[in-house]
């Protein structure tokens, strides 16, 4: 396990995604109101690119006829075949008791502290001023 | 379970350098003017005054929502802008270069057929057949193209076969599965003759706009009925060409339905074979069992592939079926494309994965053998 700095929490707003390689894995990092959680973005059904999903809500129907919509921007249905995941634990929708997609916590963590090491910042340079996204791979 | 094949160890046709063959991508124009060129004036102005309507009720555009916008991936949009599909660089960067096809159908939709204006049906059909020669088979000799006939005038659609008879860009015939009347219908048959003399499979298609519901049930409220529809639609087809004849007439004529799925083909062949026995003197001109005529005539292509657990059931189905009758399809750029390095997850013998990605389509398209 190491810890790699792969964007600055500037870099993606509110409601925004950001693809990042993290030793050599394809991450999608999503920012769901100032929380940040990663996925692998390879889908678990055939490997649609999931950065590339729509955001969505969750429908749900306890009853034909009774609709609830509710975790607006808490929900990514793959760009290929439309599978909905929970972007904070990866799991999801069709199959939940078996399929997930592999999830990366995401840590912000201030500049002062990274200087402080250890960390792998691949391709960010880091400075003491700004805020950092850390996945922990 | 056991038979599963996670992705870790799925052995990608691409990386092990053996060539696919894709039997229905979908090119896209880019906007209604791309046809211009091969459309006489008098068309162009009859369609900004009165449009193409289908034949189906009121209602421009597919009977039901699609589940992706276009239908399509939402990855697939050309970086330049316009319809995914439309951009030949970016089909050949993300689909046939980095899937390693060697050998792509052209299968072009909302390209005329049926439009209810039989005239229009057919100018639209012929421009689009021009249309594939000039923007795409003349540029990637990969892509091969499929005259795209009005089927619902069959006269029409059989000149329009013949005028590519001799032109090897051309390797089949397309329909779409929902006609007005059952494909083995005689208002057809000047298809199926002109294609058995071309040597061209006659390639069906879902979708299309014959005035029926895609249910013999009526018409359901949902896409995902629609979508297994198709399935349904393709075996009330598949039934009437056995049962009309049209197998008995033309021993050579081949036939492709494309993305219908394929594991209903046996269950479809062991009902009518039952049938058969019992009613065989209703259809005397039937020389041999219906499942015969579909072991001998008929091919499936793959996309969207059933995917049933445990995955040993597929490895049944098309056991019974053969593994010559399989033509792998993407659906390129739509959403319900099959990735082939995934989209086969049992365990298949090296001569079975041949066929399956290439042979089987060399031996049906026409002039491809290579
Ligand atoms: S690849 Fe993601 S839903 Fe199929």
């Amino acid at each position: 396990m190491s810890r790699h700095v792969v964007a600055t929490s500037q870099e993606i707003p509110e409601g925004g995604r950001k693809l990042v390689m993290v030793r050599g894995r394809p991450i999608a990092i999503f920012n769901l109101k100032g929380a940040f959680f990663g996925l692998l973005n390879r889908c678990p059904h055939q490997g649609g690119p999931m950065c590339e999903g729509l955001v969505t809500g969750l429908r749900e129907a306890p009853m034909p006829g009774e609709y609830v919509y509710s975790r607006a921007g808490e929900i990514l249905r793959c760009p290929w075949h439309g599978w909905e995941f929970d972007i904070k634990t990866g799991q999801s929708y069709c199959d939940p008791e078996r399929i997930r997609t592999r999830s990366y916590p995401v840590e912000v963590t201030a500049g002062t502290k990274l200087v402080e090491g250890p960390y792998v910042a691949e391709t960010i340079p880091v400075s003491v001023e700004e805020e950092y996204l850390v996945v922990e791979m | 379970m056991n038979e599963v094949r996670s992705q870790a160890v799925a052995e990608a046709p691409a990386a092990s350098k053996l060539l696919i063959a894709d039997g229905d991508i979908h090119p896209a124009k880019a906007g209604a003017a791309d046809f211009h060129p091969w459309l006489e004036k008098r068309w162009r102005d009859h369609m900004d005054e009165y449009g193409s309507p289908g034949r189906q009720g009121w209602q421009a555009g597919p009977a039901y929502p699609k589940s992706q916008p276009n239908a399509s991936r939402r990855d697939a949009y050309p970086p330049e802008g316009g319809r995914p599909g439309s951009s030949l660089a970016f089909m050949q960067s993300q689909h046939l270069d980095a899937n390693g096809v060697g050998l792509g159908i052209l299968n072009p939709l909302g390209s005329g057929q049926g439009v209810q204006n039989p005239a229009l049906s057919a100018a639209l059909c012929h421009a689009t057949n021009e249309w594939q020669l000039a923007e795409w088979t003349s540029k990637d000799s990969r892509l091969k193209a499929s005259v795209v006939v009005p089927y619902e005038d069959a006269v029409a659609s059989a000149a329009e076969i013949r005028r590519y008879a001799d032109n090897p860009a051309f390797v089949q015939v397309l329909m779409l599965s929902r006609t007005a009347e059952p494909l083995g219908s005689r208002k057809y048959w000047p298809i199926y003759e002109a294609a058995a003399e071309v040597g061209m499979p006659v390639g069906v298609h879902a979708f299309g706009y014959g005035g029926n519901p895609v249910t013999p049930g009526g018409w359901p409220s949902y896409y995902i009925e629609e979508m297994t529809g198709h399935a349904q639609c393709q075996q009330a087809g598949l039934t009437s060409l056995i049962v009309e004849g049209v197998f008995e007439k033309w021993p050579a004529l081949k036939m492709v339905m494309i993305e219908a799925g394929f594991a209903w083909a046996p269950s479809l062949a062991w009902r009518l074979d039952k049938h058969w026995k019992t009613l065989r003197s209703e259809t005397p001109e039937l020389s041999m069992a219906p499942s015969e005529y579909m072991r001998r005539q008929v091919w499936w292509t793959t996309q969207p592939m059933e995917e049933p657990e445990p995955r040993a059931h597929l490895e049944d189905c098309i056991g019974w079926m053969g593994w010559d009758r399989l033509i792998f399809a993407t659906d390129y750029p739509h959403w319900d494309f099959d990735d082939p390095t995934q989209a086969l997850p049992i365990r298949v013998s090296e001569e079975q994965r041949r066929a399956f990605f290439m042979g089987n389509a060399r031996g049906v398209y026409r002039g491809c053998a290579g």
